[in-house]
């Protein structure tokens, strides 16, 4: 067991957990903060994304102990006023059918968002290819990216 | 009903165990602000004009929580922006509520319609003898009732008391689809803003307090048996509460996180009887079945006698392999076991099923099991197993906690049930034109419902009735089906059978019209022809040429069918009609090094009154995505008795870099609404296939494509 010291979403959280327990669980089991989801356990999917300094990172495949003390913001937190402007997107652009993957696939494209505010569609693919959605929203998750980008305007994004 | 039968109807329901539905009447006045309105199990009002409507069908994408309401509220005059969604449980009083067959629209029309009618009638009534007037002067209008006279309006909510007095009306005037304000609406769906948040609870969310949480070593090999296992480096991991045998073939780690039950699976070690099937392989499983196909069939559908029909016969062999659901949310459930009863929280498509199959398995009565349904992170009809509730109620016993049961990714590929491999026999005999006049398609495949006890007559199994039609004027069709058998676990994955039968039928008929020379979209107008239209009863269905005719032009007219394309672009068209809905979809692709790449897809669909246009427009792309998963990867095999898939890298669904653009059109209906969730699925593997056709005149004949 190791007694850590995590800063989620602005507040410092402490934990005592096994230090190989993926974040994932940390966030979940003990934080309580279940918007993070587990889908394979393995980087594969996308689920679990999160976001440690600003870059998204595979939760269920990052030790608890690599991020004590780092910065660690999840859905939970993303919006520090209200709704991200993604988060209105995806409302916008009624994104979501099992909504299961979602808040994985909001954390990875904030954090695209936040390097590249305007992406172009080839941009849009490579950032968000390692996230998974069995409901097949990907065109409509396109564009609600294009849209916050447009500063919530519905573009004509999404035409290959 | 009298109000005092009704009182008891209403408590009989929540004896029962009926989920949230806590509605109770009070028929001697009682207290007022206290009285709830409630006609039916489906619809409470409250004084403070709060509308509850209950969805007895369960959550997994397809937009049941917004859809079911709209029906009701249609019929109530309800203003939406009023009402509130209750999600029932398992119930005796919805009739029965397994959400799958694309059914949960298409069952709950009347239903649904039928209760906010009566609701509405009597809140006219208790106006009419409010204001002491009569009630044909009376009419509903968003949430209130309006005496058009006076221009008086008195809300639901104040009329709630007197209403409730009233008697039931058994046979109420249901409006017409002309008058409609909510239903064919596109209505924002009521579970969008918390699922976007991170707030929705699904399966996997739900706690409790003192819950503990437990994942199963589940014995590798298909029918084998725990033997015995040693647990001592199990209980060395932090948290490990339990370790034990919970059935023949699982033993469970419960342990105070997920973590630390996986660490104490990790390293269990049990020793396994691998059983009958040890040796088993895919290629033994695709064997049986092509000496299946020997046996004698039964007869799905026949017209006219393809054995008298002479000419220039064409016959080609389809085979499709074993495909896994894989939706997103892992298997799971919570139960509280407590010796007199047992309280689930499932992620299930079949409450109800999840209520018996646990009374059974942990030894109590049905009414003392109850099953409160989640959200489901996709379904596809994995979670219309019961497995994993029967799995949380076991160990809750055994241990005697609280304990939510999680399954891994690779638990969910290796021991879930998988769509059916099959095999299809075609052929076709073709006048001088080259046009049908005989066709046969012989389906062997074995029994999802057969395997799990529940054979339908004849060994038909009971999802062909609905997934194997043949909707085309031909004068001489044999359907026939032949029953296979095989060990490995089967269940009915999104559009079940459609998939295999549409794939088989709707390329062989590309197949025919390379053969007869013509345009495959001609060759199949030709086979609906407007002055042969035709009504084919199939089992219980009644299908119609002339729809079938309708969405093919609708989707031929929109892909520009015909039109010249980009100079390495090429078309394939498919259609096929199913869960009572017809659908057609024009593909459009590339070849990239023998890859396709599908660059759009053009989907029409007849599916009767749209009840949310928004929802449908969500439910026919994601059928396509997940139908070009299917056909282009995905594939289950099984080496040594053993699952070979385990998760994302070697079961891979479509990512984005792959998702085709989609455009989504409607036949304008007043027709009741048919399926929707499942019906884009069949078309587009065919579709596909006779797009590469067209690349590259090479034609596929099994699946997946990129084998």
């Amino acid at each position: 067991m190791a007694d850590l010291t995590l800063r989620v979403n602005g507040s410092e959280k402490k934990v005592s957990v096994p230090p190989e327990t993926p974040l994932l669980w940390v966030l979940r089991d003990t934080l309580e903060l279940t918007g993070t989801k587990f889908g394979c356990g393995a980087g594969l999917c996308g689920a679990c994304t999160v976001h440690v300094e600003g870059a998204a990172i595979r939760s269920c495949a990052t030790p608890v102990s690599q991020v004590a003390g780092k910065s660690i913001t999840t859905i939970e937190g993303l919006g520090a006023n209200g709704l991200h402007v993604l988060q209105q997107a995806w409302i916008a652009e009624e994104v979501p059918q099992c909504g299961y993957c979602q808040t994985g696939q909001i954390m990875t494209a904030a954090a695209l968002l936040a390097k590249t505010p305007n992406p172009s569609d080839e941009q849009i693919t490579q950032a968000m290819n390692g996230n998974l959605c069995r409901c097949g929203t990907y065109e409509r998750i396109r564009k609600a990216i294009h849209r916050a980008a447009n500063g919530g305007v519905g573009a004509a994004g999404g035409a290959r | 009903m009298s109000p005092l039968n009704r009182r008891e109807f209403v408590a009989a329901g929540v004896a029962a165990g009926a989920g949230l539905v806590v509605g109770f009447y009070l028929p001697h006045g009682g207290k007022t602000g206290k009285e709830v309105f409630s006609p039916n199990a489906y619809v409470r009002i409250t004084p403070d004009d709060k509308i509850i409507i209950v969805v007895a069908r369960s959550e997994m994408g397809q937009g049941v929580r917004t859809a079911l309401p709209m029906i009701l509220a249609e019929e109530l005059e309800a203003d939406w922006k009023r009402i509130e969604i209750e999600q029932a449980g398992a119930s005796t009083l919805y009739g029965d509520q397994t959400t799958g067959g694309s059914a949960s629209v298409r069952t709950t029309w009347d239903p649904m319609r039928k209760a906010g009618a009566a609701a509405r009638e009597m809140l006219i009534s208790a106006a009419a003898l409010t204001w002491g007037v009569g009630r044909a002067g009376c009419t509903a209008q968003e949430g209130g009732v309006v005496h058009t006279a006076s221009k008086r309006r008195l809300s639901y909510g104040e009329l709630v008391a007197k209403a409730a007095a009233l008697p039931i009306p058994s046979d109420v005037p249901l409006k017409q689809s002309k008058d409609y304000k909510i239903v064919g609406q596109r209505l924002a769906r009521v579970d969008t803003p918390s699922k976007v948040k991170g707030e929705a609870v699904f399966g996997i969310d739900f706690r409790m307090p003192g819950m503990k949480y437990a994942v199963l070593s589940r014995c590798p090999t298909i029918g084998g048996k725990v033997l015995g296992f040693d647990d001592k480096e199990s209980r060395k991991i932090p948290g490990v509460t339990f370790i034990g045998k919970i059935s023949d073939a699982a033993v469970a780690v419960v342990a105070d996180s997920v973590w630390g039950a996986m660490e104490g699976r990790r390293v269990l070690t049990v020793n396994w009887d691998e059983g009958p099937y040890k040796d088993l392989n895919t290629a033994a499983v695709m064997e049986s079945l092509k000496q299946a196909a020997a046996k004698k069939s039964v007869s799905l559908y026949s017209a006219g006698d393809v054995s008298k029909v002479s000419g220039r016969r064409i016959s080609a062999e389809y085979q499709l392999p074993f495909m896994a659901h894989a939706p997103m949310e892992p298997g799971n459930c919570t139960a509280n076991y407590q010796g007199s009863g047992c309280e689930l929280w499932a992620p299930t498509q079949v409450p109800q099923d999840c209520r018996d199959a646990v009374a059974q398995a942990v030894g109590l009565d049905p009414d003392q099991v109850k099953v409160n349904v989640t959200l489901m992170g996709g379904g596809f009809g994995r979670r219309l197993e019961h497995d994993y509730a029967v799995e949380a109620a076991l160990v809750s016993k055994a241990s005697q906690t609280p304990v939510k049961v999680m399954w891994t990714r690779e638990d969910d590929m290796r021991f879930s049930t998988y769509r059916p491999a099959s095999l299809h026999q075609l052929s076709a005999v073709l006048d001088g034109a080259g046009w049908p006049v005989a066709f046969t398609h012989r389906i062997v495949a074995p029994s999802i419902s057969g395997q799990k006890g529940q054979p339908g007559p004849n060994g038909i199994d009971p999802d062909l009735p609905d997934e194997a039609a043949f909707v085309y004027g031909l004068p001489n069709v044999s359907l026939e089906y032949v029953l296979a058998e095989t060990p490995v676990p089967l269940g009915w994955m999104r559009s079940v059978y459609a998939l295999q039968a549409g794939f088989a039928s709707e390329s062989f008929i590309d197949e025919l019209a390379a053969a007869a020379g013509r345009d495959p979209l001609e060759y199949r107008l030709h086979m609906l022809a407007k002055d042969k239209d035709q009504d084919i009863q199939y089992f219980t269905t009644t299908w119609h040429t002339a729809r079938m005719r309708g969405v093919l032009q609708l989707a031929a007219e929109k892909a520009g069918w015909g039109k010249p394309l980009l100079a390495d672009r090429f078309r394939g068209i498919a259609c096929f009609a199913c869960f009572s809905s017809y659908m057609a979809e024009v593909v459009e692709i590339s070849m990239e090094n023998e890859v396709p790449r599908v660059h759009r897809v053009v989907a029409a669909v007849d599916c009767g009154q749209l009840v949310n246009p928004g929802i449908v427009e969500q439910q026919i792309p994601g059928g396509i995505v997940y139908g070009l998963s299917n056909a282009l990867r995905a594939k289950i095999t099984i080496e040594k008795g053993r699952v070979v898939q385990g998760n994302f890298d070697d079961y891979a669904p479509l990512r984005m870099d792959e998702a085709p653009m989609v455009e989504v059109y409607a036949v304008p209906s007043t027709e009741a609404p048919t399926g929707i969730g499942e019906p884009s699925v069949p078309p587009l593997a065919p579709a596909l296939c006779n797009a590469i056709y067209a690349a590259t005149k090479k034609r596929i004949r099994a699946l997946p494509i990129l084998n």
